[in-house]
């Protein structure tokens, strides 16, 4: 219901806002930076009731027709869209303003997965990032955030991406080196850390010797290491198989120390092979010696 | 690889059982950019549980109760409308939300799964009522963007946003 009113809003910008725009019927600032103040300009007489309602905050206040109404620093500080209504002796008017977020970061939501990985995976360890101002609203205009991957040699990676929506997402590759790299998101001097642990990867040139000992031949690997050198955990499982006649034995023996260990039988002719995983060894003709 | 939704221009609510019976609800194609792709019961479940965050939130800030916000919502969403019914209470306010239409795109899901990010343009009134004595109502449309993180069983809303277009 509209009734004639004696008063008119007039939106009053200070200095830090944008210039006013007409809203419907009444005078409002057409957006105002989350945590700035700002101002509204009411016309007529009497008392009134200025109401700015949103999803994040309620504000009422008891007015003066025909003063500025003034709402100091923090006032409002959830981004959003307001309904506001001015309730005077005659009727209501109404009409809305938008609270935009902060152009300054000052929170990242980091998501980064996985948190271990092996060693060299391409884009195998992906970064999301949220942008948020001091307020913890969302800031969407499109800003850079810088991604950086640093493995314990202090080798690097860095790349940047552009929010979309406030977000921005970045893949990058592990290392080639074992052990904890840091996986930092930045966007103007605000960051956040995650630690990727990065393990050896699949054995690489896996190597056995083999020697005598009485009935038994005693097999030995050499160290364990993956591709790029790093040492294979202890504990992975490498696999001997020894084949004689129509028979086959094997045996499955843990890592330790970076070797695996084994006695087998000494059968002159026998054919011993190694493997770990999907990866092959060497292969021994044990013949006495 | 279904990385684009179906448009479905159908009020989903009998479909889905939610219960924006009244709304008009329209799906746009995702434009999604990442290594992950969306599966169509994940984006289902998102937009039906971020349709039914209007309904509880509608209902909290009518009967100015935050517990309703609950099953809905999480993290600084739920912090900033429990904020308002705080202050609605306080002052004497209740305000009815209701939405009239959703225009609703998914624009963003985290390469590791755990937060799905969409825009929508919204259409919808707000009455606001002083001592329940009603004072305005509004028609508004804003767009709007919420972020969801998953949940025990359903996807909640961690940020809601409206911003100018």
């Amino acid at each position: 219901m509209r009734l004639g009113l004696p008063f008119l809003l007039a939106g009053f910008a200070v200095s830090m806002q944008p210039a006013i725009a007409q809203n419907g019927e009444i005078g409002l600032p057409k957006a105002v930076e989350a945590g700035n103040p700002f101002s509204i300009q009411s016309s007529g007489s009497g008392k009134a009731t200025l109401y700015i309602v949103g999803l994040g905050q309620v504000l009422k206040r008891d007015v003066n027709l025909g003063e500025t109404i003034s709402f100091p620093a923090g006032s409002l500080y959830h981004a959003g869209h307001y309904v506001v209504v001015l309730a005077g002796p005659t009727g209501t008017e109404s009409g809305s303003l938008n609270v935009t977020a902060a152009g300054k970061p000052a929170e990242l939501s980091f998501l980064a997965e996985p948190s271990r990985l092996p060693v060299g995976l391409h884009d195998g360890i992906t970064g999301a990032a949220y942008v948020f101002d001091a307020y913890r609203n969302l800031i969407v205009a499109p800003s850079s955030v810088s991604f950086e991957l640093s493995s314990p040699t202090g080798a690097a990676q860095r790349r940047t991406a552009t929010t979309r929506d406030g977000a921005a997402w970045i893949a990058m590759d592990s290392t080639a080196q074992q052990g904890k790299d840091k996986f930092v998101a930045e966007i103007g001097g605000i960051s956040a850390t995650r630690v990727i642990g990065q393990v050896a990867g699949d054995p690489c040139e896996l190597k056995m010797s083999a020697k005598s000992s009485g009935s038994e031949v005693e097999l030995e690997t050499d160290p364990v290491r993956d591709c790029s050198g790093n040492a294979v955990p202890d504990g992975t499982i490498v696999t001997f198989t020894e084949s004689y006649r129509d028979s086959q034995s094997t045996v499955d023996v843990p890592l330790k120390r970076g070797v695996a260990k084994v006695d087998m039988p000494a059968h002159d002719g026998a054919t011993i092979s190694v493997a770990s995983g999907v990866v092959m060894g060497n292969q021994i003709r044990w013949e006495g010696r | 690889m279904p990385r684009t939704l179906p448009i479905l221009c159908a009020c989903l609510a009998a479909a889905a059982g939610y219960a924006a019976a009244q709304a008009n609800v329209r799906i746009e194609p995702s434009h999604l950019e990442g290594p992950r792709v969306l599966q169509q019961q994940t984006a289902d479940a998102a937009i039906r549980d971020y349709l039914q965050s209007w309904q509880s939130m509608g209902a909290a800030l009518e009967q100015n109760r935050a517990d309703l916000l609950n099953a809905d919502f999480a993290g600084a969403a739920r912090s900033e409308v429990a904020g308002a019914i705080q202050q609605q209470a306080a002052l004497g306010i209740r305000t009815r939300y209701q939405d009239r239409s959703h225009d609703i795109q998914i624009v963003f899901y985290s390469p590791e799964g755990l937060s799905i990010e969409l825009t929508d343009t919204v259409e919808y009134d707000v009455q606001i009522l002083d001592h329940d004595k009603p004072l305005s109502t509004q028609q508004v449309r804003a767009r709007y963007i919420a972020i969801l993180t998953p949940s025990e069983v359903s996807w909640r809303v961690r940020v809601l946003q409206a911003n100018p277009d």
